[in-house]
């Protein structure tokens, strides 16, 4: 589905701020793989994620999906085959526009816009029927203007939103990172309800461990721009977090004894 | 205020209307604050007044005028987009580049209109005159704009526009490349701004290349005080408002050029500095008022 081969990201390169942000990255994505990524700050997990969706060019590398080189799409132009949710939820949606407005928006995801009437009537009843879904009362306020709407609600219309058209690629960025514990539980799980019931092919960018132990069928865990676990099926659902925490003070303390070796032999 | 001087307020608001709309267009819809406009509305009364002298029809010369006002914001839009120069910046340099440009039209600073035919020459055969003949003819020709730009912001295409000045990132991961969204908006403002310089040059026989000065802050001022009697709940309450806000405008500067205290009054040249300070309290009063409230 996704594929990464070397993928290489600097920000500020030459300059004395040189961030090297992904260091050759290679991952292939199978279809249908619901993919949890994890790591510290500044690792590079956003940096990926925004590398896929074309936020950011690669310095180096290849990306590719469903075998169709797409390294130098703009990110509008990728958009046709990517739904998104960001982790502002105020990114995801436009506020001065109404419910179904956003909504109608995102119907139109990767197809030209004309002068046609921007919300036909005929898509109303399938607007109340995906809002109906998330429980929130929102299918009673199409016309009410998103800027009314909470972040955790705002969030949830994001979701509908980034899989209307149905993505050959969901990416999801610490999606619930700004959302108060209850709300982030909801949405986290209206995001698993939909990814198994569209069966999406998703990246989801997380902080939380426990959330990435518990969704998805594959973890990776990245590192100084680098992948330094990759575990999927039987033995992902075996994970737990004691595991991940062994996985990444193992690299973190190679990175500290060969600081010391320097230190020791100068 | 006599009946006689409300008509001619009432005209100049509409014919100003036109202008109005484009203004709120870039600078409340897509929030590119554009100051183009300064040098497309005299660009639009050139183009017509030139079209007028060689005999083109005087409603052919409003298209051109839309024509060359789209091509200018065309231009700030790509100097924008594709060149990466700040929006603020790159609108001066196309105004300071049309003041060059529309002498060059002109083939001098200023041109007369006086015995060529204008859109109103049809009403004024039927004997008409042209203190109603004008009001009426602008308004109709304002209220058109209005439509059409309200009907056009509720298209595919007008909510996209609608969502780049609102969240760029949102409708760019929904598949729209804002740079075009961008040129477009850009385009359709200073064309509509260009319609109305053209207006403006028939409706006083004459195109000048400093017609344009102020265009901007008369501009907002009128977008402003629309917002604040009208409102802006939707985008036809907003549309409107424009247009509303463009004629207590119009009529507030009438009744400000007849105010007199003694031996001092206010000149028509008196009015940028008057309109500055309008915008000024329009903008901060908000401010104040929320500052108020707290304490």
């Amino acid at each position: 589905m996704i594929t990464l081969k070397a993928i290489t990201k600097y920000f500020n390169r030459g300059s004395i701020n040189e961030v090297l942000s992904l260091d050759n990255i290679n991952l292939d994505v199978e279809p249908g793989d619901f993919v949890a990524i994890i790591g510290s700050n500044g690792a590079g997990k956003s940096t990926l994620l925004n590398c896929v969706a074309g936020s950011h060019l690669l310095d180096s590398g290849k990306i590719l999906l469903n075998h169709t080189e797409i390294t130098v799409w703009p990110e509008h132009k990728r958009a046709k085959f990517m739904g998104r949710v960001f982790q502002d939820p105020l990114l995801g949606t436009c506020s001065t526009l109404s419910i179904e407005q956003n909504l109608a928006l995102a119907k139109k995801r990767g197809q030209p816009r004309g002068l046609g009437i921007g919300v036909k009537n005929r898509d109303r009843d399938l607007f109340r029927e995906k809002l109906k879904v998330l429980g929130l009362g929102l299918e009673n306020r199409l016309q009410d203007k998103v800027g009314l709407l909470s972040g955790g609600q705002r969030q949830a219309l994001t979701m509908i939103m980034a899989t209307m058209i149905h993505p050959e690629v969901l990416l999801l960025d610490e999606h619930t990172a700004a959302l108060d514990p209850k709300t982030a539980h909801q949405i986290i799980d209206l995001t698993n309800k939909i990814i198994h019931e569209l069966k999406l092919t998703t990246l989801m960018v997380t902080h939380n461990m426990k959330q990435a132990l518990e969704f998805g069928n594959r973890l990776i865990m990245l590192n100084m721009g680098r992948i330094i676990m990759d575990v999927r099926g039987q033995e992902k659902k075996n994970l737990t977090v004691q595991d991940l925490l062994a996985g990444f003070y193992k690299v973190q303390g190679e990175a500290f004894s060969s600081d010391k070796m320097l230190l020791v032999n100068p | 205020m006599t009946w006689y001087a409300f008509l001619g307020a009432l005209e100049q608001g509409f014919v100003y209307g036109i202008m109005v709309l484009g203004v709120y267009l870039t600078f409340r819809v897509l929030d590119f604050p554009d100051l183009t406009v300064d040098g497309s509305l005299p660009l639009g009364a050139s183009v017509s007044a030139v079209a007028l002298t060689h005999g083109i029809n005087p409603f052919v010369s409003l298209l051109f005028a839309l024509g060359s006002g789209f091509l200018a914001g065309v231009v700030t839009a790509l100097l924008n987009t594709k060149l990466k120069i700040i929006h603020l910046l790159a609108s001066i340099l196309t105004m300071i580049a049309l003041y060059s440009i529309n002498i060059r039209i002109m083939g001098g600073p200023n041109i007369s209109l006086l015995g060529t035919e204008n859109v109103l020459s049809p009403l004024q055969a039927l004997g008409i005159p042209g203190y109603i003949a004008s009001p009426f003819i602008f308004g109709i020709l304002a209220l058109f704009a209005t439509a059409l730009l309200i009907w056009f912001l509720h298209t595919e295409l007008g909510q996209a526009l609608m969502a780049t000045g609102c969240n760029p990132q949102m409708i760019t991961s929904l598949g729209v490349n804002t740079h075009h969204i961008i040129i477009l908006g850009v385009g359709i403002s200073n064309a509509l701004v260009a319609f109305s310089g053209a207006l403006i040059a028939q409706n006083q026989g004459a195109s000048d290349v400093n017609m344009g000065v102020g265009t901007i802050i008369a501009g907002l001022a009128s977008v402003i005080v629309g917002e604040t009697v009208f409102g802006k709940s939707t985008i036809a309450r907003a549309c409107v408002a424009a247009l509303i806000g463009s004629i207590i405008y119009r009529i507030a500067i009438a009744l400000a050029l007849g105010i007199h205290w003694g031996r001092i009054s206010f000149t028509p040249s008196d009015l940028n500095l008057i309109t500055a300070l309008l915008v000024i309290a329009a903008l901060v009063t908000p401010k104040v008022k929320e500052r108020i409230r707290r304490k």
